[in-house]
């Protein structure tokens, strides 16, 4: 207990992770960027769907989403990486696979998001649009979504920092992001309570300047 | 100008409007009045196809509504529609509420909506409002500006839905002012309104609407001070 309490002050694994964070956060981030630009396009088709008066495309939207928030994302992750790429005979590489995991998954979220969103704002901005002449998609384009996408803003910074998380069970794909690192790092050091604490602090690094962010702009929008 | 024909609207089994007939001139101010829930802001939103119609026809200068090939945003485009709660877009300025129609509709440069756009809001009293936002401004100016940016599209014809209700007392008299010049100008109006003496001293004709149907109509003079169905007496009785 003593040697290890010395160990906190003296460890040399803090230097020495430091490489790995650095690394394995840029793939961490380039994940979950472009899994959440693709999730967002997904989310807004979808969102819309669930929109729509079609029952089939109501319908469509409606399984998509509830398989997606009814399985856990490891499985997903799990379920594509090796299950598809053996059935189909498509060749992933572990970075592929996570970034469409990402943006599968995130979709859904942000399908429900963008519904909300835009059932959010008042029927007569529809019907004050339709009413000058404009057609449902111009409503849509002009009116409805730049309000709607306002009240967005703040849980589509929420999905953002959940699925930034959500990337650390890639390590099971092997794909070589932060944790993955870490976790290699600590099989071959044999100590696991400094790297570990300095992967914690790695997520934090990202995750708490990004919730201050989204609070202000939360706080910037009420007014 | 329009004509409606045994206009019929239910929601789901509730049927709403039960056979009207009316027929609106050119130029003509027409009021219409009656209790709530009668069906007026229904009778209104079938002439601007906002609610389908059940059955029954409504022909707009001598377009059909009913007929399958009409172009819905060309016949809205031409019919203004005001709402009670002004609807204005809180995202835009004043001007690009009014701007939006003719340049995305009319196809017109910036430049020409532009110039129509401050001719109107001018008309309406509200050139220095240009370019703030409808957040800033008080009921009777939103409204204000809810006619411009309908009269933006140059209708034929102004279908107004209690446009006043929402205002405070104070606010009433320069809407109706705006109103009153339009209709000077020889703008065809449906206006469903409380505003009695709106009604009595700018209507050609008023309507009185009750349980779906028409149930009298004839020359303000004739509504307000001698009305021949009882229901249009109780109805008077009540708010005058
Ligand atoms: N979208 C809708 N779905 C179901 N019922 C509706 C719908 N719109 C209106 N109604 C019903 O139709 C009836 C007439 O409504 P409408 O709004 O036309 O009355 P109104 O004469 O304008 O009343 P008010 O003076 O209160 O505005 C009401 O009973 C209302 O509940
Ligand atoms: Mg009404």
């Amino acid at each position: 207990m003593i040697e290890n309490l010395t160990e906190i002050f003296t460890s040399p694994h803090y230097r020495n992770t430091l490489p790995f964070i650095v690394r394995g956060l840029q793939l961490t981030l380039i994940v979950t960027f472009t899994g959440v630009f693709f999730g967002f396009i997904l989310g807004s088709i979808f969102g819309l769907a669930r929109l729509s008066k079609s029952k089939i495309i109501y319908g469509i939207a409606t399984v998509y989403i509830e398989l997606v928030r009814g399985t856990p994302i490891l499985v997903q992750a799990l379920f594509l990486y090796f299950a598809v790429s053996d059935f189909f005979g498509i060749n992933f590489d572990a970075l592929t696979a996570g970034i469409i995991a990402i943006a599968i998954n995130a979709g859904a979220y942000i399908a429900e998001i963008v519904r909300g969103g835009v059932e959010s704002i008042d029927k007569g901005q529809m019907e004050a649009g339709r009413s000058i002449g404009l057609s449902s998609t111009q409503t849509m384009r002009y009116i409805i979504w730049p309000q709607a996408f306002k009240r967005m803003i703040p849980p589509l910074g929420n999905q953002f920092i959940i699925s930034l998380k959500d990337t650390s069970i890639f390590a099971v794909i092997s794909l070589g992001e932060v944790t993955y690192l870490m976790r290699q790092y600590v099989s071959t050091s044999g100590d696991p309570f400094i790297p570990y604490i300095m992967l914690c602090f790695a997520y934090l690094i990202i995750t708490v300047p990004a919730m201050i962010i989204l609070r202000r702009i939360e706080r910037r929008l009420d007014v | 100008m329009i004509k409606v024909t045994d206009l019929h609207k239910s929601f789901g089994k509730v049927e709403v409007l039960k056979g009207i007939d009316a027929e609106i001139k050119e130029k003509e101010v027409v009021c219409v009045i009656g209790p709530s829930g009668s069906g007026k802001s229904t009778f209104l939103r079938c002439i601007n196809l906002l609610e389908e119609i059940t059955a029954g026809d409504i022909v707009i200068d001598g377009e059909s509504l009913t007929d399958p090939k009409i172009d819905i945003n060309k016949l809205r485009s031409q019919v203004g529609m005001v709402f009670q709660h002004f609807n204005l877009f809180p995202h835009m300025t004043v001007l690009k509420n009014v701007t939006l129609g003719p340049l995305k509709v009319k196809d017109l440069s910036n430049e020409e909506a532009e110039k129509l756009s401050l001719d109107l809001l001018g008309k309406v009293g509200l050139s220095d409002k240009a370019h703030v936002y409808p957040g800033s401004l008080s009921g009777g100016q939103k409204q204000r500006v809810a006619i411009a940016r309908a009269l933006a599209m140059s209708p034929k014809v102004m279908l107004f839905d209690e446009p006043t209700s929402a205002l405070d007392p104070e606010l009433v008299g320069d809407v109706l002012e705006a109103m009153k010049d339009l209709a000077k100008e020889g703008m065809t109006m449906v206006v469903v309104t409380h505003e009695m003496g709106f009604a009595r001293e700018m209507g050609d004709r008023v309507l009185f609407m009750d349980e779906g149907v028409v149930m009298e109509e004839g020359p303000p003079e004739n509504i307000f001070d001698n009305p021949q169905h009882p229901r249009t007496q109780e109805f008077l009785s009540k708010i005058l």
